[in-house]
């Protein structure tokens, strides 16, 4: 007989598994159509300025090219800022594609060629030239901070720094130990693998089915419709398979608006994608700035955090993340002052690139509760036991839950924290120097509203719908999971539908709210299921299931049944068979709940254990060995759980390392636009990192008592290499990324 | 001669076996294999443009079963070739050894690096490399994963090769 226990929380394989081993799955730029054109953008070469003159001549002669497009020939489009608003849009002015002759970054689209096949639109867009009138670039946070400003609208009310508390000057100046560093971070890029495209397919009624890269179908529905003025109906936009993103495709991208617009013009197919170097002019994580000022006393207790960070955005946007405010609430401190500030840059507006904030914030936090340690002569791990705190200081909130104490213990177990020796330099093996390093990490556990339809079938079949999208999460399996738990079935009988707006509506896919989010509505779901089986089971003659409950409920073997007595019960075909119903559907919904949300506030929380090995003589890193511990709540399934954290510590050490959009500042031009000069983690690059998940009982976070994945395992990740290779060298590096020139730089004996 | 011209120019005539179907063609010269499968005339997109520079690996497929970029092969230079990509390999209800062990250890998330890991590795176990750990890292260098599944790809590759070597050694056995 089936056990249902055996669905929820098994590392079951993805059920899209063997579409993705195969290449059968098909990803946004792989969806053909007869006839179809193939668009190409060309890119802006300054950073600042308008266009003085724009010749396409040449582009337009070249055989197999339709059309170039341009700011003077585009089509005419929406013009109000709320037209261009998608639902994750920021203060400012949202950037409309060849609105103008106005240049306002560095790789900025400013023209479109369409042509009957890829090569042709590509080639051609060779031969445009354009004549500039260029001004200067500002791309330096180090030089533009000096003016910086505090956001006049806030992007969010909690990304708002918190109120003082205590007096952090005071304190400061009265504790015996102290550390005020500066730390700076240069920019990142996402880079998803699948470059960012859009397949236009029309159909003969004129309407669209839009193939999209986008971590939220009905975003990009919402604002093509807004913005070409079409009704809802007229558009679909599928993204049933997205080739990781990361953040970058929350907002929809400007190929976005090329295939629908060449579409609709020219009334034909369009295929829009764009090339690796346009991906770096996208959405970034912002280069940014920061001041810590933390100060303890001679037990290792925190008297005095002081944050102060500058990020950049554009001239057109302000981004805002929320970075300072993990800084008053990981530890107890009765001390507090945090501050955030924007500086505007000559660059396209940053965006969410996993844990936005969070993986900022502590790096320096991080980095600094470790200088701090060592200020005080006090095992890091040691200092932060000491400073543990059971609830939200910055809000004066409950936590859900908080299992870090155990990521601690655990993790350190695991990682054999207990043989290290303090002192920086004193762990050499051979010709490598060895560092031990660890750090905190917290996330927000939220949950946004969302809708899913189930549907069961009596002989078990069930079928799962909602717009939810899977970037490579693992959202389709753990659906299945949740179904088919609460149905009584096995996971192969479930099929998940997501990835398209005219779905049942939910939220962009992003902040690691899905699985809660998406998961708790599936439940729902099932639980309308249960709820209209049982009204029609009561109503039958002789039911055996007269005056039960739904809780008392459980579906086992194709049968409604007491869960304390299966023997009572009914087959679910004859509930539906004698009301002539062929499957009964339940409509879930959740909504986040206000009224607890006076009270609690909820946390993923990690402790991450590093191991540098550095050359001695050549500077080389190594990160040999990562503990990664986390807790998160329950987990659903822990084969893909443990892929969403691998993925978090992999792009953490590409951010302590590797990872910088290297700009010209005198062009301020982006110099590394691809694959071999901006370095993301290879193979080669990553050594055994360990997963670990603690218990973590929690039954407010989400009705699923799930509380999401996609960004902890990044979070302190940078800070823990940094903390490492202060340990294995003595040198203590706060300009990130670590690169190998500043490590051989800080080697002893240099 | 100019580009606009070039392109005036009569297409080239190749033919090509891509997995096991041997495919006449005419083609431009400057079509690359890469765009040649993804494109419309033959659809065979499960190999994936990740930056059309040979710089991810995302294209990778098998010539006469050596690996290469598909990217960085212009498709006429390839006349006479057996060209093996992905949908070669295995479908959904059939897969090949090391498609089932990327499904059994998780070895990707997104799936879009998958199918050039996949070709990849194939090819790996086929040279008789990657008998270490270490080994297997330094040899699928060339395949970028952003998802970041690299130890779940290594396990999936190692556990193909312990199979084949315990096949190897029954058969010694016998
Ligand atoms: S697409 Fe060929 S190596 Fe990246
Ligand atoms: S699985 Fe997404 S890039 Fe490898």
């Amino acid at each position: 007989m089936l056990n249902e226990k055996n669905v929820f929380g098994s590392p079951l394989p993805r059920i899209d598994g063997p579409l993705k081993v195969t290449g059968t799955a098909p990803y946004a730029a792989e969806y053909h159509d007869p006839g179809m054109l193939f668009g190409h953008a060309f890119y802006a070469t300054v950073a600042s300025g308008r266009i003085a003159s724009i010749d396409t001549s040449k582009a337009e002669a070249y055989p197999g090219v339709v059309k170039v497009y341009t700011h003077k020939n585009r089509p005419a489009l929406a013009s109000s800022d709320d037209a261009w608003k998608d639902e994750v849009a920021l203060p400012g002015h949202p950037f409309r594609p060849l609105e103008n002759d106005r240049i306002l970054y560095d790789g900025q689209p400013i023209a479109l060629v369409i042509a009957e096949t890829f090569e042709a639109a590509r080639d051609a867009a060779d031969l445009i030239r354009v004549d500039y009138a260029a001004d200067a670039p500002h791309t330096d946070i180090e030089v533009e901070q000096a003016k910086s400003y505090v956001p006049p609208e806030p992007r969010k009310e909690d990304f708002l720094p918190t109120d003082p508390r205590g007096d952090a000057e005071a304190a400061y100046d009265a504790a015996p130990f102290k550390i005020d560093a500066e730390y700076v971070q240069e920019g990142e890029h996402h880079n998803p693998m699948e470059l960012f495209g859009t397949s236009v397919i029309r159909s003969e009624d004129g309407t669209l089915t839009v193939y999209d890269k986008t971590q939220g179908s009905q975003n990009s529905h919402d604002l093509v419709c807004g913005v070409f003025g079409l009704k809802p109906e007229q558009v679909r936009v599928v993204n049933a398979y997205v080739g990781g993103a990361f953040g970058s495709g929350l907002r929809p991208k400007h190929q976005l608006i090329f295939a629908v617009m060449a579409s609709l013009d020219l009334k034909r197919s369009v295929r829009v994608e764009m090339s690796r170097r346009e991906m770096f002019y996208l959405t970034w994580r912002p280069a940014t700035v920061q001041r810590m000022q933390v100060a303890a006393d001679a037990d290792g207790r925190l008297m005095s955090v002081r944050h102060h960070a500058v990020q950049a955005t554009s001239l057109y946007e302000d981004y805002q993340e929320n970075v300072v405010n993990w800084s008053g609430l990981t530890y107890k401190c009765d001390n507090v002052r945090l501050s955030y500030e924007l500086a505007k840059t000559t660059m396209s507006t940053p965006g969410d690139m996993r844990a936005p904030g969070a993986a900022t914030g502590f790096l320096a936090l991080e980095s600094a509760i470790d200088e701090l340690a060592y200020e005080v002569g006090m095992d890091p791990l040691e200092l932060r036991g000491k400073n543990f705190v059971t609830y939200d200081q910055n809000d004066d909130l409950q936590l859900t839950s908080k299992a870090l104490d155990l990521c601690y213990r655990e993790g350190a177990e695991r990682f054999g924290w207990d043989k290290r020796s303090h002192e920086p330099g004193s762990m050499r093996d051979g010709q490598d120097l060895v560092g031990w390093g660890v750090a905190t990490g917290v996330w927000e556990a939220t949950l946004s509203p969302a809708e899913a339809k189930v549907r069961l079938f009596p002989d078990g079949k069930i079928t799962v719908s909602a717009a939810a999208s899977d970037i490579g999460t693992g959202t389709y399996t753990i659906l299945a999971q949740i179904a088919a738990q609460n149905l009584g079935q096995t996971i192969d009988r479930v099929s998940v539908l997501i990835g398209d707006s005219s779905l049942p509506k939910t939220a962009v896919e992003g902040g690691s709210w899905t699985a809660a989010s998406s998961g708790s509505a599936v439940q729902a779901g099932c639980l309308e299921i249960k709820k209209t089986l049982l009204s029609l089971a009561q109503k039958m003659d002789n039911s055996p299931l007269k005056g039960a409950a739904v809780e008392d409920l459980a579906i086992r073997d194709n049968r409604l049944v007491l869960d304390r007595n299966d023997q009572l019960g009914l087959a679910i075909a004859d509930i539906l068979g004698s009301n002539e119903m062929s499957s009964v559907e339940g409509h879930g919904k959740v909504e986040p709940d206000q009224e607890q949300a006076k009270k609690y506030i909820s946390y993923t929380h990690s402790a991450v254990f590093v191991e540098v090995r550095i050359d001695a003589e050549l500077g080389v890193p190594r990160v040999t060995r990562v503990v990664s511990a986390i807790a998160a709540g329950k987990i659903i399934n822990p084969k893909t759980a443990r892929s969403q954290i691998l993925g978090g510590v992999v792009m953490g050490l590409g951010m302590a390392l590797h990872e910088e959009g290297m700009i010209d500042h005198r062009t301020g031009r982006i110099m590394n636009h691809n694959l071999a000069e901006y370095h993301v983690p290879a193979h080669a690059d990553i050594h055994d990192i360990d997963v670990i998940f603690v218990e973590e009982e929690d039954d407010k976070a989400s009705p699923i008592g799930v509380k999401g994945l996609g960004e902890i395992g990044i979070v302190g990740v940078g800070a823990a290499v940094a903390n490492a290779i202060f340990h294995a060298t003595g040198t203590r590096h706060r300009h990130f990324p670590i690169t190998i020139d500043k490590i051989m730089e800080g080697l002893p004996g240099q | 001669m100019d580009i606009a011209t070039a392109h005036a120019q009569p297409k080239t005539r190749v033919a090509l076996t891509i997995n096991g179907h041997r495919h006449d063609l005419e083609i431009h010269p400057w079509v690359t294999l890469l765009d040649l499968l993804r494109g419309p005339s033959l659809q065979l997109s499960g190999t994936k443009k990740g930056c059309d520079h040979g710089q991810c690996g995302a294209c990778t497929v098998l010539i006469d079963g050596e690996r290469i970029n598909s990217c960085l092969k212009l498709a006429v230079t390839l006349d006479g070739t057996n060209v093996t990509t992905i949908e070669g390999l295995g479908t959904p209800d059939d897969m090949h050894p090391v498609q089932k062990a990327f499904v059994e250890h998780d070895a990707y998330q997104c799936g879009y690096c998958t199918p050039g890991q996949v070709c990849s590795a194939v090819a790996l176990l086929r040279e008789g490399h990657g008998r270490s750990r270490e080994e297997i890292r330094e040899m699928m260098s060339g395949n970028l994963c952003r998802c970041g599944a690299y130890t779940n790809i290594a396990d999936a590759i190692q556990d193909v090769m312990d199979q084949e070597v315990k096949v190897g050694m029954r058969e010694a056995a016998e």
